[in-house]
């Protein structure tokens, strides 16, 4: 089992080399999530998303939420990266990657990893809407 | 009294419109700490939606503050 690597990115990073990170010969499944910048939220015209983290405590929380992740659905591996700065719409905000030994425990996995971050670690984001407004969303008030 | 530098992120950051500051308080609990510069700054969001880290490492809201140590206020969190 190789440990589990979870980054905050400002740049694009490759999903496909990260993919290949996952491989292992006992691993008979892979599955992934990848977060999308949307061009809507709450009827709102979202027209670009600024992400913001604090990077040491986010990095710190997302592996420990990868171990969890590992120990709990038997993962023989899981990544994940999520960016921060200034996104367009269509960008890849967020990925989790894992494998297992069988479909079950890695799209389990993959679900209780991302939920895990979306309610655990300290990034924000900023949407920018078509009217010249802009607004800070939370896990609370909207649909994130 | 101690000395206590409190950090602000996001919301917090643009309401309170400084990214740090040092306080001088008597409260021993980062809750405590949050209701005094919730009251400062006008934050309104309740402890419960936010997080908060002492020296970069997250905390729970009971932890005891000490002499020097930072506080970091994390509003309510929206990744993915």
């Amino acid at each position: 089992m190789s440990s589990p690597v979870f980054k905050i990115a400002s740049e694009p990073m490759s999903i496909t080399s990260l993919n290949q990170e996952l491989r292992d010969e006992s691993a008979g499944a892979y599955a992934s999530f990848e977060g999308w910048v949307r061009n809507l939220n709450d009827s709102k015209v979202v027209i670009s998303l600024e992400y913001e983290a604090h990077t040491a405590v986010a990095t710190s929380e997302g592996e420990k939420i990868l171990v969890e992740a590992i120990e709990k659905f038997e993962l023989i591996a899981a990544r994940s990266f999520h960016r921060i700065g200034h996104l367009q719409i269509g960008d890849c905000a967020v990925w989790v990657g894992v494998s297992a030994m069988h479909r079950g425990p890695a799209f389990e996995g993959c679900r209780y990893i991302i939920d895990e971050l979306k309610h655990r670690l300290p990034i924000w984001k900023k949407e920018y809407y078509l009217n010249g407004n802009s607004s800070w969303i939370n896990c609370q008030t909207g649909n994130t | 009294m101690i000395q206590v530098t409190a950090k602000y992120f996001a919301v917090f950051r643009e309401q309170a419109g400084i990214e740090a500051e040092v306080l001088s308080t008597s409260v021993e609990t980062a809750r405590e700490f949050y209701a005094e510069v919730a009251i400062l700054h006008n934050f309104s969001d309740p402890v419960m939606n936010c997080k908060v880290a002492i020296n970069d490492e997250l905390a729970g809201w009971d932890s005891v503050i000490s002499e020097g140590d930072e506080v970091l206020f994390f509003p309510p969190v929206a990744g993915g």
